[in-house]
């Protein structure tokens, strides 16, 4: 039981680390821009890439400080959002899905080359960036802190500190931009750009402020994921984070405020679980060593997962704080 | 039915029926029932425009003018390019070539936006209703020049909020108008057919408009609501609006127009008060075809009859082949 428990205590500490940071900011970026303007944007993870690429490159590479490095990075992803934006937002929703998704992949392998060595470092990455932020902690980031019953690193503590206040405030720049008429325009663009055209709104603007705003929060995802593993590496940013964002999204309800960030704490948690929590059941004996071993838990884990997101989607496809009536409407 | 050629010339003021009721048709009086001819006092001028999708000339229209203050009908076979012509009048398609204007101003080269902006919206054939926003969300959506729908001053609700409350006085006001403000928290995607009809002219008039264009607004229309459609069309120019809608309907396009332009192969084929046009032969031709009145001479009879005679003969030949390779069909 005492094994089961302490499984319990690392899955909440995933569900609230800097991982889950991560992934609630790359969502509430997907929800910025597919939640409420309706765009699919399928390379979410380009954009944390870019931030985080901008501080390491800027700092480790070029000896900047590390907030110019930060400016960089979010300049960058502004870079990319209005590159993006440009060509495919006049078109339909589908061509910003492939834009997208392409050039998620093609930023990975062109930063990973052998050409973009001498900037990127190829596939090793770079590392010791983020010593000019560890150093602001308020506390002891080289002492380990017990909370709730697992130890947390005084750094990975102040990252997540730092995270946690990000997403708060990102949520609150969402919640008060989706009250106002300007939210009003992005959601009818969601439902017909031609209507909204037809009333005299530049859908191309609204669609474009959207992109850049959900790309600036991917960023800022991508930054606390280089700050909190300490480096950055191409391969961290595989497009499977885009998508397991979607998840996190549908999975907290999308087009609420707050519906990515308890998406991301909660599905975290569910990962790591699934995890430790089968770990704990085999080393304990309740499930027979001959059924599953431990090896097996890495992939089973996503299994479960898997099955629990289509149950999720025939019982509550609204997600946690959708509206049903709401999602059901063109369902008939 | 051997119609008559209408003469040349011919005005509203030699005929009978219900001419010179309104003001539109009193001014119309004296303009001779031609195609392109002038009209006193013109909202919309129509010049040489053009539209081909690949070698199919949709719209190609000379000379069009349309009068302010007045309905206009605009009818038409099937493919007669009536929808294109709204399109292209409103910006949602370019031409490839022409001129047109709104209060001399002209028009050619403005996106769909810069068009409403100016004061000429459009309802669609298939109505637009944002389904996922409330039925009063969908009104102030219409509204023109709102602070609160740009970036920057949304996140500043004191800037926006007199404005709203002013814009919300007058939704809710329109929509009791429309008998919609029992509905108004109610997402417009639940609405009937009709009510979305309703709802979708209620916010063309949030913008305070001085052209309407109704893409078929009585389509798919209960014959009761049809009723008060037309009482709210009516209602639009006792209130100083050009209104031009599209329509099949012969009924309505006789009780409510005050001039009537007939559209057949993406040309303007005839114009006139609404009792001149059923007398028209080039209208009633493009609907029924040519000769279609005409007697036949003995020899074509029996032209006609051998032909049909043959086609029969052909017709049994093949069937028998079908027959055959269905039941081998069936017997693999």
């Amino acid at each position: 039981m005492g094994e089961f428990i302490d499984a319990l205590a690392i899955a909440v500490k995933a569900g609230i680390g800097f991982q889950a940071v991560f992934l609630a900011l790359l969502a509430l970026g997907i929800n910025m821009q597919f939640g409420y303007a309706g765009l699919l944007n399928f390379g979410q993870i380009a954009f944390a890439l870019v931030g985080a690429y901008g501080i390491a490159v800027s700092v480790s590479q070029w000896g900047l400080n590390f907030w110019a490095g930060v400016a960089i990075g979010l300049a960058a992803a502004v870079a990319l959002a209005l590159l993006l934006g440009l060509p495919t937002l006049r078109l339909r929703a589908d061509y910003l899905a492939i834009a997208t998704i392409a050039t998620a992949e093609g930023l990975r392998l062109l930063f990973r080359s052998v050409s973009a060595t001498p900037v990127t470092n190829g596939s090793r990455g770079i590392s010791g960036f983020n010593s000019g932020f560890v150093e602001l902690a308020p506390w002891d980031t080289g002492r380990r802190y017990d909370i709730l019953g697992v130890r947390w690193s005084g750094a990975d503590l102040w990252v997540a500190a730092v995270g946690w206040t990000l997403v708060a405030l990102g949520c609150l720049l969402v919640w008060a931009l989706v009250r106002s008429p300007w939210g009003r325009v992005v959601k009818s663009i969601r439902e017909d750009e031609d209507a909204v055209r037809a009333l005299g709104k530049n859908v191309y603007v609204y669609k474009m402020q959207a992109l850049v705003l959900g790309g600036v929060f991917g960023a800022l995802g991508g930054m606390i994921y280089a700050v909190g593993t300490g480096s950055a590496t191409p391969d961290q940013y595989q497009n499977a984070n885009t998508f397991l964002a979607y998840a996190a999204l549908i999975l907290g309800g999308a087009a609420r405020v707050l519906g990515p960030v308890v998406g991301a704490m909660l599905l975290y948690f569910i990962i790591q679980f699934a995890d430790s929590g089968l770990r704990s059941l085999i080393e304990t004996g309740v499930i027979p060593e001959g059924l599953l071993t431990t090896t097996d838990v890495a992939q089973i884990r996503f299994v479960l997962i898997g099955l629990g997101l289509i149950l999720l989607l025939v019982f509550r496809p609204q997600g946690i704080f959708g509206d049903r009536r709401e999602v059901m409407l063109d369902a008939r | 039915m051997p119609a008559d050629p209408t003469p040349t010339g011919a005005t509203a003021s030699g005929a009978t029926g219900p001419a010179g009721r309104t003001p539109a048709r009193v001014a119309l009086r004296d303009v001779p029932w031609e195609v392109g001819v002038a009209k006193p006092d013109p909202a919309i001028v129509v010049d040489g425009v053009t539209r081909t999708f690949g070698g199919l000339t949709a719209v190609s229209v000379d000379h069009l003018e349309i009068q302010r203050g007045g309905i206009t009908g605009l009818i038409g076979p099937n493919g007669a390019g009536k929808t294109t012509l709204f399109n292209l009048l409103t910006g949602f398609d370019q031409p490839d070539g022409g001129s047109w204007s709104f209060d001399g101003r002209p028009l050619g080269k403005l996106a769909p936006h810069q068009v409403a902006r100016l004061g000429v919206v459009r309802t669609f054939q298939l109505t637009k209703a944002l389904s996922r926003l409330t039925v009063l969300q969908n009104m102030l959506l219409g509204a023109q020049g709102q602070k609160g729908e740009s970036f920057l001053s949304a996140l500043v609700p004191g800037i926006w909020r007199g404005q709203e409350k002013a814009n919300t006085e007058k939704a809710m006001e329109l929509l009791r108008r429309f008998k919609l403000d029992a509905k108004k928290d109610e997402f417009a995607g639940t609405l009937s057919g009709g009510q979305r009809k309703l709802l979708e002219m209620a916010r063309a008039l949030m913008s305070d408009p001085k052209v309407v264009m109704l893409d078929e607004p009585m389509a798919g229309v209960n014959p009761a609501l049809t009723q008060s459609l037309l009482g709210h069309v009516k209602d639009l120019r006792e209130e100083g609006m050009t209104v031009i809608f599209v329509e099949h309907d012969m009924d309505v396009v006789r009780d409510i127009s005050d001039w009537v332009v007939v559209m057949a192969a993406g040309k303007v084929i005839a114009e006139g008060p609404p009792e001149s046009i059923s007398q028209n032969q080039a209208v009633v031709d493009a609907y029924l075809g040519a000769h279609h009145d005409a007697p036949l001479t003995v020899e074509e009879e029996d032209r006609v009859l051998a032909e049909a005679e043959s086609e029969i003969a052909r017709e049994e030949q093949r069937d028998t082949g079908r027959s055959d390779d269905s039941s081998e069909g069936t017997l693999r």
